[in-house]
Formats: C-alpha cells, structure tokens, sequence
C-alpha cells in the first residue's frame, strides 16, 4: 500500500472494517444458526431488499420527500429563531426556556396531537421531523451569532459598523460551522422524526412498511428498511459535510483547507 | 479624512475654553464609573486632557487605571458618566472621524486571506464603502498591498491567518487600523504579546508610518522604552480610579533609533516615568 497517501490508507482502512463487520455477522449467524426470524443475515437482507424493491420505491421516495420538507422547514424556523436569540439578550431569556421544555417532550408525544389537528398521513410526518430537527439548529446558531470576540466589535464599532454590518461580515460568516454542525445532526433527527410518524400514524413510507412486514413476520424486510434508512441518512450526511467543506473549510483541519 | 467643514464650525466648547489652536481631542472633567449601586466601580476620575492633532500620545500607568477606558471614551465606545469628551471640537459621536483601532489580540477573520482582512474597514467607512464592489479588485487592493509592503509582509496578502506568526499577525493588524487612513488611531498595547525583537522592529515600522501620514495616535502600553520612543508626550496615570499625574514631553529627535534608547538622556526620562508608576501602584501620589 505504499504507493498510496497518508489519508487514502486511513479511509481505506476504515472501509475494511466497516465491510469486516458485516463479514463478522454474516458468519457468527451462519456458525451459531441464527434464525431469519430473530435476526437475518447481510446477504439475506440485501435479497430482500433487491427481491421487494419495486414495492419499495414508492414508500421510500415518500419518506426521503417527507424527511426533506420537514428538514426545509425546521432550518428555516430554526435559523430565524436563533438568529433572534443569538443578537438579542431578552429574545435570548425569553425563548431559551420555552426551547429547552419544548425539546425535552418526547416527539412519540406529540404525534398524535399532530393527528388530531391534520389527520393521519404526510402532514403529521413532516411536522414531526420538523419539531425534531429545530432544537439543535436554534442552539447552534444562537451560539456562532454570539461568540464574537469584544476587540473585533470594538474596532469595528470604532469604524461606525451598523449592527447589520458586524452581523453580515463577521457573526455570520463565524457562525457557519456550528451551524452546518448542527445541519448535520438535524437531517438524521428528522428521519427519525419522520419514522416515528409513520409508524404510528400512516399507510405510506418506510416508516409504514416496517410496521407491516414485522406484522407479517417479514424480518428481512423490516431490516432492508433499516438499511435504506441507513444508507439515506449516511448520504445526506456526507452531502452536508461535502457543502460545509466548500462553506465553512476554513473551520476544519488547517492543512486539509490549504490544499483544498 | 475628517469631514470637517472649517467654515461651518459651530465650536461646542464652553466659553471658558482658552483662545488657542483648537485640539483635536478633548476631554473636560470626563469620568467613567462602571456598573451602579453596590457593584459602581468608578475606573476614571474627572479628567481633563487636550490632544492636538498630529500628536503621539502614549498612556501610561499601572493596570487597571483607566487607559483602555480613556481609548473607549475618545472612539465613542462607552459614554462618560461626567464630563464632556470632545473629538474635532464637537461632543464626541456628532461628527464621524476617521478612527483605527488595534488591540493585543490581533482579531483577523480566520476565513479571509490577510488582504481582505485588512481591506474589511474599507467594506465599512464612507467614502470607500460605497466604491467597494468596484474598487476591491483595483485601487483598494493595491492600496492593501502597499500598505503590506511597508510593514514587511510583501508577499503575504494570499496567506490565512494562522498561517502567520504573531509578529506577522500584529502587522497585519496595523495594516487593518490603517488602511482607511484614519484621522485618529487608537493603540491598546498592541505589542504586549510580542518578544522584544519583533517589538522593537515594529517600533520603527509605526514610527515611519506617523511621520508619513501624521494620524493622531493614543498609544496605551505599559512598556516604558516603547513610550518615549514612539511619543511625543507621555501621561502618566495613577492607580484606580485612574487620573492623569504627569504629562511629559518627550524631546528627543526624529527619527528615533534604538541606540538613541541607550543614551543617558533617554535612560532618565524613562527612569522617571517609572519612578511616577511606581508611587501611582503604591498610592504615594
Ligand atoms: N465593562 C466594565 N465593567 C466593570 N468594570 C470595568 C469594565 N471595564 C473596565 N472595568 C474596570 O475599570 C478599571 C479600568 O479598566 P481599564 O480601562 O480596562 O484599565 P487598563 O488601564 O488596564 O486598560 C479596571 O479596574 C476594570 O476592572
Ligand atoms: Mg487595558
């Protein structure tokens, strides 16, 4: 492996182990005879992922259509409550303890409110992974708003900078990592939100289909499910990451930005 | 720089001001008491202090005296709870002068290469404000550059800040205090984190820069060797609350030189200014 660098060994030693964990439990369940019913193996599940995938499509456009609006609108609200809350000291006293109670309710709590108001389907879905995804948002950007060093506002104050012209080139541009960071964990809350929903209070979406295959005693299938769960949020994931490299790189790993 | 029209002057001093060239900065019985009640810490006694125009001020004094809230007054960043602070014979905040600031902490934008670091007052203060989109990738930047060049970073304009030393980065920073050509400049120990090498090379780069472009400097410091080499007046100040002791002025020749430091008369001035600091810390004065 000599010919290749520093950083592409260390990915592809990463991807070994990932693939080694699979290998290790498509064999421990071979070896020790482990039922499909109890938990299926890798292979068996990726059949059925391939096997069923035409009745899947629809329920995962579905949820990846869900998860997104309700990300969309959990930033949008997120970002404007924390821009508030992050220039503002009596938004900032006001809003934070209603945000932390708000957060601690578990979200399978307010599903069924969300039922009673719009019925069962997308809308409940959507609103949930909204609710879910706001809280970090709100906190990180309330943060990066607020932590610019008092030197810099004093020269630029001494300059005559409006609070918008401190907020447009300094606060804003430091704010960025945290909140990517926070967009980060959002977009996996919000399938989380969206599942939720669905499995309690749908008929459509990967949320739904779980619930019906594990009632059919489908195992393989409740597990595709979970690995197309997986592997959609593990995207968006990196997607994220890929935009905050180009946004906020000057944040991350100094001598990674220098070469990029 | 200054927006002053000579003819429409309304002078806002009282008339019991003297008859003489006017100063530029003004401070008549300015106080400062910090927070209120039980927690009133008054950090400035009524304070009266004339700055001319042009001149090179250096405060001094033991720590938490007041000379940062002194700078903080003269650029309108605290409002004094006594007294009248004047900057280009009006109350201070009427009229818009020109001001660079620049701290022990250098503050660059760690996402802006140091050339937009320091072009960022240009994005900010009238007349460049309105010319920026336009000027940024001409004028504006050859104006960095050169500005650049003149501190000793030449070259470096492409660079990010950590990519910088602190030495480099205090350089910057002056470049930053300056690009916009300011009427005033106000210093808070902006070389107190730095080894005395590179002080002292930044003595001489901000000496050249006040002979070529005379700005009004108020240089807060606690190094004596740095006070009455780059001023022209050194105040001394006592412990908290902080009011002004004495207020030298220092004779020695253009430009100065790092030898000139060693010399007896040199040597006696600074022995003074330290023999005041001493007293002020142990109350004595
Ligand atoms: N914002 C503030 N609130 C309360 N006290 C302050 C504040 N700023 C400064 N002080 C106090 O006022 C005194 C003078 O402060 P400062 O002007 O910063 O001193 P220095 O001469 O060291 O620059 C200090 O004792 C400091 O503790
Ligand atoms: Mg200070």
């Amino acid at each position: 492996m000599e010919f290749l660098s520093e950083r592409a060994r260390q990915k592809l030693k990463s991807a070994l182990l990932i693939l080694s964990f699979f290998v290790l439990w498509e064999v421990a369940c071979l070896v020790f005879k482990v039922s499909e019913i109890v938990l299926p193996r890798p292979t068996v599940i990726l059949g059925a992922l391939w096997q069923f995938f035409p009745g899947i499509r629809p329920h995962l456009i579905q949820t990846l259509y869900t998860t997104l609006v309700g990300f969309a609108l959990g930033v949008g609200i997120g970002v404007v409550i924390g821009a508030v809350i992050g220039v503002s000291r009596v938004a900032y006293d006001t809003a934070y303890p209603l945000l932390v109670g708000f957060s601690s309710i578990p979200k399978v709590a307010v599903v069924p409110i969300f039922v009673l108001w719009f019925g069962a389907g997308t809308t409940p879905a959507i609103l949930t992974s909204m609710v879910i995804c706001i809280f970090p948002i709100v906190v990180n950007v309330a943060t990066g708003l607020a932590t610019t060093e008092p030197e810099l506002e004093d020269v630029l104050k001494a300059l005559g900078a409006k609070k918008l012209d401190i907020l447009w080139n300094v606060s804003l541009p430091r704010a960025m990592p945290y909140f990517f960071a926070s967009l980060k964990v959002a977009i996996t809350l919000a399938f989380v939100g969206t599942v939720l929903s669905e499995t309690v209070a749908s008929n459509r979406g990967i949320g739904n289909l779980m619930m019906i295959a594990s009632s059919n005693f489908n195992v393989p299938l409740v597990f595709a499910g979970l690995f197309l769960l997986a592997g959609l949020g593990v995207a968006l994931y990196v997607i994220f990451s890929l935009i905050e490299r180009r946004v906020a790189g000057w944040a991350m790993r100094k001598q990674d930005f220098a070469m990029g | 720089m200054m927006a002053a029209k000579p003819d429409t002057f309304v002078p806002a001093l009282p008339p019991s001001a003297p008859e003489r060239a006017r100063p530029l900065i003004s401070l008549e019985g300015a106080g400062i008491t910090y927070g209120r009640g039980a927690n009133a810490v008054e950090a400035l006694t009524p304070t009266d202090l004339d700055i001319d125009k042009g001149d090179f001020v250096a405060l001094v004094g033991p720590s938490g005296c007041g000379k940062s809230t002194i700078l903080k007054l003269v650029a309108n960043l605290i409002r004094a709870s006594r007294g009248h602070v004047f900057v280009g014979g009006r109350e201070v905040g009427a009229e818009r002068v020109g001001i660079g600031m620049a701290f022990q902490n250098p503050t660059m934008l760690p996402w802006l290469r140091i050339r937009d670091n320091i072009m960022l007052p240009l994005k900010i203060v009238e007349p460049f404000r309105s010319e920026f989109r336009a000027k940024r990738k001409t004028e504006f930047r050859d104006r960095a550059e050169a500005l650049l060049e003149v501190v000793g970073l030449k070259g470096f304009g492409d660079k990010y800040p950590w990519q910088l030393s602190g030495g480099m980065l205090q350089r910057a920073n002056l470049c930053r205090a300056l690009i916009h050509d300011p009427a005033l400049l106000l210093l808070d120990e902006p070389f107190g984190a730095l080894d005395q090498f590179t002080r002292e090379e930044l003595w001489a780069i901000l000496q050249q820069l006040w002979m070529d472009r005379k700005p009004t400097v108020i240089l807060v410091t606690h190094d004596l060797r740095e006070a009455a080499y780059l001023a022209t007046r050194v105040c001394v100040m006592s412990a908290r609350p902080g009011r002004i002791v004495a207020d030298d002025a220092v004779p020695f020749a253009r430009p100065r030189t790092l030898d000139m430091t060693f010399e007896p008369e040199f040597v006696a001035l600074t022995q003074r200014l330290r023999g005041l600091i001493v007293d002020a810390r142990t109350g004595k004065v």
